[in-house]
């Protein structure tokens, strides 16, 4: 049984889809309050997995729970509201402003509207808020994403590499704004094709090959 | 369910307001594919004004199946469907709110191909006003049914494409009936019963998508 520390518990995780095996056997235990580093070639499974820890895909066979629900039975729209998603894309109505995005997410959420404006400050983007998102540029989207999260305070964060498309001061603002989640006491998990430069974060490093977590 | 109904109506009209889709694209294509229905049916008024009603609801198909693959492109663009699918809306609300916007958007698009209608086809302009209450409610039933076909086609992996031909058969009563309504308020006949028909549906695809919508998301 995983502890009561424990935010993430896989055991023997398979996800296949259409008949390919995305995780083929996935153990992996991510205790309150961490920071994971989930790293791998490509088509190694990291995005497939952080997708299983989401709630955005299911399981097909194995066991586990996200965040208190159980992956097989549980409700997965609840495990939903509490992770945060930051995926490759955009992630967001191209067509609304940056503003009225957060304002949809907050609303959704019953969050106080002045989360927004924190959130923009806060990423940078208040001198953009009323900038339509399609016309934002790769790094300000991930700023955006960033915002996104920072109104939903999720307990778990899962950033599907997040550093791409960050200019070397996008990425060291990353860590700060990573260190300061974690000392709120929320619970990361990264994927990145290579481990983190940051000096400052103390991540625990996770390697997937063929679906599969290898080393830990 | 009812907040979050408003909350993604309000969204999807946003968007609808601002790329304007609606107006430049939609709107043109529907007066064009009026006017060319017009010109096949010869010069004479009696004709064009007899075969009104039915052209209306064809040209109003074509405008629907556009508009409701619209509809759902903007949840299923790139990554947005995942970070809104972690916001655990509630998918009864996401349902009425995604078909009440459509629901706007038709009976916009219906008012000016009404007019259209009038001027193209040379529908009567009084009985075309008396139809005005059926077509609205037909439009309402064809946004809620569009609606749930919508996310049956376009939520997993299935083409977009299949679209017309799962809805065709569902549309088809729906067509003839707003037909038949829009008949008889120009040239006189049974009204009431072909309302019924339309009210019906419309209660009816509002419940099943507000039980399924959920279950088609998931899949």
């Amino acid at each position: 049984m995983p502890g009561d520390q424990a935010v993430v518990h896989l055991t023997n995780a398979v996800v296949m889809s259409q008949g390919f095996p995305l995780l083929s056997g996935a153990d992996l235990e991510v205790e309150r309050g961490c920071l994971v580093v989930v790293t791998g070639a490509n088509g190694a499974g990291k995005t497939s997995l952080l997708r299983l820890l989401g709630g955005l895909d299911t399981l097909t066979s194995g066991a586990g729970s996200v965040a208190g629900v159980d992956l097989i039975d549980g409700d997965l729209r609840l495990l939903r509201r509490r992770v945060g998603w930051l995926g490759h894309e955009g992630s967001f109505y191209g067509d609304l402003s940056v503003r009225e995005n957060l304002v949809f997410a907050a609303k959704a959420l019953e969050r106080p509207l002045d989360d927004v404006e924190d959130a923009l400050t806060r990423v940078g983007l208040a001198h953009r808020a009323d900038t339509t998102t399609k016309q934002l540029s790769a790094g300000q989207r991930r700023r955006l994403g960033l915002a996104w999260l920072l109104v939903r305070r999720p307990e778990l964060w899962l950033l599907d590499e997040p550093y791409a498309s960050l200019d070397d001061a996008g990425r060291e603002y990353f860590d700060h704004l990573l260190g300061d989640v974690l000392a709120a006491g929320a619970t990361v998990v990264v994927s990145a094709h290579d481990p983190l430069r940051s000096g400052d974060l103390s991540p625990r490093t996770v390697h997937m090959a063929g679906g599969r977590v290898v080393a830990s | 369910m009812t907040r979050v109904a408003w909350l993604v109506a309000a969204k999807d009209l946003r968007i609808e307001a601002r790329s304007r889709v609606l107006l430049w694209q939609v709107l043109p294509f529907g007066v064009i594919a009026l006017l060319l229905s017009g010109l096949a049916l010869g010069p004479t008024q009696a004709g064009r004004s007899s075969a009104g009603p039915g052209l209306f609801y064809l040209v109003t198909l074509f405008v629907t199946l556009l508009m409701i693959n619209r509809s759902q492109a903007l949840e299923n663009a790139a990554g947005t469907k995942a970070s809104v699918a972690t916001l655990g809306l509630d998918p009864a609300g996401v349902f009425l709110g995604k078909a009440l916007a459509l629901t706007i958007e038709l009976w916009v698009t219906g008012v000016v191909l009404l007019a259209g209608s009038v001027l193209l086809l040379h529908t009567a302009l009084i009985g075309t006003v008396h139809a005005l209450p059926s077509i609205l409610v037909t439009l309402a039933t064809l946004a809620a049914a569009g609606t749930l076909y919508g996310a049956l086609t376009q939520g997993g992996d299935g083409p977009a494409t299949l679209l017309p031909v799962l809805t065709l058969p569902a549309f088809a009563p729906l067509l003839i009936a707003g037909e038949r309504s829009f008949s008889a308020a120009l040239h006189g006949g049974a009204l009431w019963e072909w309302w019924v028909i339309v009210v019906v549906a419309l209660v009816a695809y509002t419940a099943v998508g507000i039980l399924l919508y959920g279950v088609l998301e998931e899949s």
